[in-house]
């Protein structure tokens, strides 16, 4: 297929209906809240737009972003915008490897100068001057500065690559950061998650193909439009916990009747996600449908924010040794005061005696 | 680190260990202070069910006071039912109990919470309004009443705040924060301030029934 084809040619050339392509538009508008209007926007837009090259670099990361990507519903439109980016350089799925597979990534670079779009998944480890983490004989903050220094913009996925994820967890060995840590003159995009939901990677890419601009973001440079409200306030269990009724084991009656999972540590309240909305599988379920409650993954840190299965009322560390010894200090405090004030008393009466 | 990990970690940490030190220290230098050493004989003998009387008979308004105090003692008393409600029996509090403890027991609908947070909300204020504007009662008032008001009418305010927080625009996780934070610092308020009589209530009236049966006081 030529390369300087738009999106629209592309999709009628492989049989995509404009039917199909607007009802694509509209779900994706829906997604990324934008008014009605903006539809017809954004499919011209999309219609217009020309497959941008884009290059994927996978660093310290466990590759379920990319996993997440290719097990996303095919033969969907969202899999269709995929075909349609010009994914140059993604070293688990390209078929070329070694001194190939990085001329590919310098070709890329080279020929698209200014205008291509860098996706990390996993952080980058800067201990040791990163030794912890090679590619080529190239450390992944080499690779990542390198590659983005020509870049239009910056798809940090995954919650890895976003605020540093797993690898950043204390005690954080090989001083895993993110890259918005490292990258300071970049328009970057973040869509954590470990890992994130595919069609909130496609609304992403879509709404910069179709608009050429990033979408509005959060404090924690998240898309707003899917990032904007936490799970809890979305989640279809949340009469439950108005009305007080918490699963307090995952096999009591209250698990068995979807009652809340906040007691079982869900940490849907303080989680900013699409989740409760766009769910997993094509719409069929996410984690707390089944049965378990939000471990909170698109947030920063969320390794290390006290146990997943405690809830969110308790402190982030262990109480019962601590409190046990603050009691005996107590002790000790209130039988010192004691015996001086007897000792005080004594004095006094000896003194009122003399 | 957010606001919220430091309000679940090190200011919640530190408060507990503040609260527990501070009130088994006023218990343990309480109980154990040797009082005031009677000269006299006993003129009772029934020490135990007199502190118990003194217990039950201070619940409840002297007669020749009774009017005149309806208010402030009845809705002292509603406002500490709702405040055993409100701390007692909501889900999310039994759940950090159950942290700090071990122990659990079942609770009310977040609605019946709700409302008693409401209710003792409008009973702070109340007494508190009574409180700046009677004469009598301002005679009376310490920086410590003030102090002790303000840091338990915040908890319940920043606690609705959180439940309510779709409609007022701020994130979850900051009031949450935020109620925590009020928590950790009434926690750390209660050993050194009036607020002790949650301790201190029972056994002091139990203590003074004692001493009035020893010098044959009927009270």
């Amino acid at each position: 297929m030529p390369s300087n084809m738009t999106l629209g040619e592309r999709l009628r050339k492989q049989g995509v209906s404009r039917r199909g392509f607007l009802k694509f538009c509209a779900a994706t508008a829906s997604m990324m809240a934008l008014p009605p209007t903006a539809v017809s926007a954004l499919a011209a837009g999309l219609e217009k737009a020309r497959r941008p090259s884009v290059i994927w670099l996978s660093f310290q990361e466990c590759t379920g972003c990319a996993e997440a990507i290719t097990r996303s519903e095919a033969p969907t439109l969202e899999n269709l915008i995929f075909d349609y980016i010009s994914l140059d350089y993604q070293h688990t799925i390209m078929a070329a490897s070694g001194d190939a597979a990085e001329a590919a990534r310098e070709k890329a670079m080279h020929e698209n100068e200014g205008k291509y779009i860098v996706i990390v998944d996993g952080a980058i480890p800067l201990k040791d001057d990163g030794i912890y983490s090679t590619i080529a004989g190239m450390t992944n903050l080499q690779i990542l500065k390198d590659t983005v220094k020509h870049a239009a913009a910056v798809i940090s996925l995954g919650t890895c690559a976003a605020y540093g994820g797993i690898p950043k967890a204390s005690p954080n060995p090989t001083g895993a950061a993110a890259v918005s840590e490292i990258i300071k003159d970049k328009p970057i995009i973040n869509v954590p998650g470990c890992p994130p939901i595919p069609v909130v990677i496609t609304g992403v890419i879509a709404q910069y193909l179709a608009f050429g601009k990033l979408p509005e973001l959060d404090a924690l440079g998240r898309p707003k439009a899917f990032y904007g409200q936490n799970i809890h306030d979305r989640c279809y269990r949340r009469p439950f916990y108005e009305r007080g009724l918490f699963a307090e084991t995952f096999d009591d009656e209250g698990a068995k009747a979807g009652w809340c999972l906040w007691k079982l540590g869900c940490k849907g309240p303080i989680t900013y996600n699409a989740c409760a909305v766009t769910k997993w599988n094509y719409g069929t379920s996410f984690p707390i449908q089944a049965g378990h409650g939000c471990i909170g993954c698109s947030e920063p840190d969320f390794w290390d924010k006290g146990g997943f299965y405690e809830p969110l009322s308790a402190g982030t560390f262990s109480a019962g040794g601590r409190l046990a010894a603050a009691a005996a200090v107590g002790v000790a405090v209130g039988v010192g005061s004691a015996v001086l004030a007897r000792n005080s008393q004594k004095a006094l009466h000896h003194k009122e005696g003399a | 680190m957010s606001l919220l990990d430091f309000a679940r970690g090190p200011a919640l940490e530190w408060s507990l260990i503040i609260f527990v030190i501070g009130v088994v220290w006023r218990l343990a230098g309480t109980f154990l202070f040797k009082g005031q050493k009677y000269l006299s004989k006993p003129k009772g003998t029934k020490f135990v069910s007199a502190g118990l009387m003194a217990i039950a008979n201070k619940s409840f308004p002297p007669h020749e006071l009774e009017k005149r105090i309806t208010f402030q003692h009845y809705t002292g008393y509603l406002f500490h039912i709702m405040l055993f409600i409100v701390v007692f029996l909501f889900e999310p509090h039994i759940a950090f109990f159950d942290w700090a403890l071990g122990i659990s027991w079942p609770g009310l609908p977040t609605n019946v919470i709700t409302f008693s947070s409401a209710v003792t909300v409008i009973i702070l204020i109340a007494l508190g309004i009574r409180r700046a504007t009677d004469p009598v009662m301002k005679k009376l008032t310490t920086i410590d009443d003030w102090i002790s008001w303000f840091l338990t009418i915040t908890p319940f305010i920043t606690g609705m705040m959180a439940f309510a927080h779709q409609n007022i625009g701020v994130r979850y996780e900051d009031l949450l924060a935020l109620h925590i934070l009020n928590v950790c610092l009434l926690l750390i308020w209660i050993p050194f301030g009036k607020l002790m009589h949650m301790f201190l209530l029972f056994p002091g009236r139990y203590q003074m029934g004692e001493k009035f049966e020893y010098r044959g006081v009927k009270a």
